[in-house]
């Protein structure tokens, strides 16, 4: 048992860090002008939380646990929702321009 | 749904959050990278409730709208100048739903397949508690870095004595109390541990000044990473930990980016309680200085008859809501054939490229907008400098002034073009507190006014 808790853990670790390092090269990729949008983001994809959110929130019978579950819901969509439109909003300034009208 | 039909999907919503961080290279690419993130979210969540364990769609389906609705109303609203305040909350949720979904674990760990009640496994528990003070810090530090932003708290730091000491103590106490919970799994040590990382969290940003924000507000961003990192090992979800990962990186480089263009220390900032220690006071030898004041329209004058104007636009800017004002001030001035650019320091405004979204808000083309390495070296050959609330990111003081606070900050060569014109609400120093002598020299010109009527004076003159 414990030593398969801990393989678990260290599969865990490796997918870590090598995310750390995808994260790395793809952040310092983003050019400068866009650090605003890549807080947008980021701010929106960490809300993948829901995931967890959503297995507590998901047993029929309603315990704290659910509660907090749902809670997490609500939260992490506040997030999704915002965070990816505020983005969008951003981005959506940064379009190509056209010559000026006048 | 096979659990690996599950993990497939999951590493998909991975790849597909890669590819949305990825866009962001380029403008033009940017949007297609949001709609992959939004796709991988979609992906993500459709995949969690095929589990065979959830059941409650109407209570869960509720919930996503009460949340989705309040997100969508939030981001039509809200202005581009204040973003940064609407970052800091998003902060803020991302932190206190890790720490709801920590507790939810710990009171019904059978569902995550931790163990039972009472018996949960140990390094489950110490990724819960990690996950827990992670979150509770990013959820109260986030909550007064918006009252900060939003000025419902004054933006000014707090100092007080033996911070760090203090902080430094909690700090250990939340580790002793994380190894106590592992044995002892109360749920009164659990609600411990929240309630002092939330207390952590506070007294880690109170010392932090309304200027200092940018490095806060990434900081904060990079922790709620971590926190979803650490639920993500709690449930042994490799989707958690890959995009926990990404953002906590990702927030860890734009804090490092913003802490160099302060000349800051990482380990600085992380500690917190910067920003506060300069109150040098430079005000007897400035009073007997003269200084240059124009009007309107002697701006108007010296920049129509220039060849090349480069502006400089700071946090001012924002405040003042001039960017408008100073894309139509661009525009005239490009009609008689200047050349117009713009330049961006690493941490003017209040957030990673407030300033760039700023200008993008008013249609300001991104080409005209340049970094700070991109522009320097054409500070020499320009004609005039339009500095626009910004103060401290052109002072010299920070290349030549060893005693400085500021000395070793990157800095815009305002003072190589041949005439700077400052526009300024008064003569008050920077956050920073240091007098700038660029406001004394023969080639500066003082605007004092707020910026959104002096462009639009300067408009006005131009049109005449």
């Amino acid at each position: 048992m414990e030593a398969h808790s801990s393989e678990i853990f260290v599969v865990g670790l490796t997918v870590f860090s090598l995310a750390c390092i995808i994260g790395y090269y793809v952040v310092w990729s983003v050019t400068p002008a866009l650090h605003s949008p890549l807080m947008g983001v980021t701010n929106a994809i960490s809300s993948v939380i829901i995931v967890g959110a959503i297995l507590a929130a998901g047993p029929n019978d309603f315990e704290i646990s659910k509660i907090f579950g749902l809670i997490a819901v609500v939260l992490a969509s506040v997030n999704i929702f915002g965070g990816f439109i505020v983005t969008y909003r951003m981005l959506s300034m940064f379009k190509k321009k056209r010559k000026k009208k006048n | 749904m096979s659990s690996n039909i599950v993990a497939i999907l999951y590493l998909l919503s991975a790849l597909l959050f890669i590819f949305a961080l990825r866009g962001l290279s380029h403008p033009e690419s940017s949007r297609l990278g949001n709609i992959f993130g939004i796709i991988g979210m979609i992906i993500a969540v459709i995949t969690t409730l095929m589990f065979k364990s959830v059941l409650s769609y109407t209570e869960i389906g509720i919930a996503i709208f009460i949340g989705g609705s309040i997100g969508t109303f939030i981001a039509f609203k809200i202005e581009m100048t204040a973003l940064p305040q609407l970052v800091a909350a998003f902060h803020s949720l991302v932190g206190l739903a890790a720490v709801f979904v920590a507790a939810a674990a710990f009171y019904d760990p059978s569902s995550f397949n931790i163990g039972e009640i009472g018996s949960i496994k140990k390094s489950s528990l110490i990724e819960m508690s990690i996950g827990t003070f992670i979150g509770a810090i990013t959820f109260s530090g986030s909550v007064l870095a918006f009252g900060k932003l939003q000025g419902t708290i004054s933006g000014k730091p707090i100092v007080f004595k033996f911070q760090h000491f203090i902080n430094l103590l909690i700090f250990i106490l939340i580790v002793f109390l994380i190894i106590y919970f592992v044995f002892d799994q109360g749920p009164s040590i659990f609600w411990s541990i929240v309630l002092i990382s939330i207390l952590l969290g506070i007294l880690v940003v109170l010392p932090i000044g309304g200027a200092d924000m940018p490095v806060v507000v990434s900081m904060l961003n990079s922790y709620s990473g971590w926190a979803a990192c650490g639920i993500g090992f709690t449930l042994s979800n490799n989707l958690l930990i890959i995009t926990g990962a990404l953002v906590g990186a990702s927030g860890a480089i734009l804090s490092y980016i913003m802490s160099k263009g302060m000349n800051r220390s990482i380990i600085n900032v992380v500690l917190g309680g910067f920003g506060g220690e300069q109150s040098i006071d430079n005000s007897e030898q400035s009073e007997d200085k003269i200084i240059k004041q124009g009007s309107a329209e002697d701006a108007a004058y010296i920049m129509k008859n220039a060849e090349s104007v480069i502006i400089v636009p700071g946090y001012g800017m924002a405040v003042a809501q001039a960017q408008h004002a100073l894309r139509e001030m661009a525009d005239l001035l490009k009609q008689e054939g200047i050349k117009v650019r713009y330049a961006i320091h690493p941490v003017a405004g209040r957030m990673p490229g407030h300033m760039n979204v700023l200008l993008a808000e008013a249609n300001v083309p991104y080409e005209e907008v340049l970094e700070l390495d991109e522009i320097n070296p054409d500070f020499p050959m320009n004609e005039v400098s339009f500095v626009i609330g910004a103060n401290d990111v052109t002072n010299p003081a920070a290349k030549t002034d060893q005693s400085s606070p500021i000395y070793g900050m990157p800095i815009l060569d305002v003072e190589k073009s041949q005439t700077v014109l400052f526009v300024k609400r008064s003569m008050a120093t920077g956050y920073s507190g240091v007098d700038n002598e660029l406001f004394y020299r023969d080639n500066t010109t003082m605007l004092f006014g707020d910026a959104k009527k002096m462009c639009e004076n300067i408009v006005k003159e131009l049109g005449k």
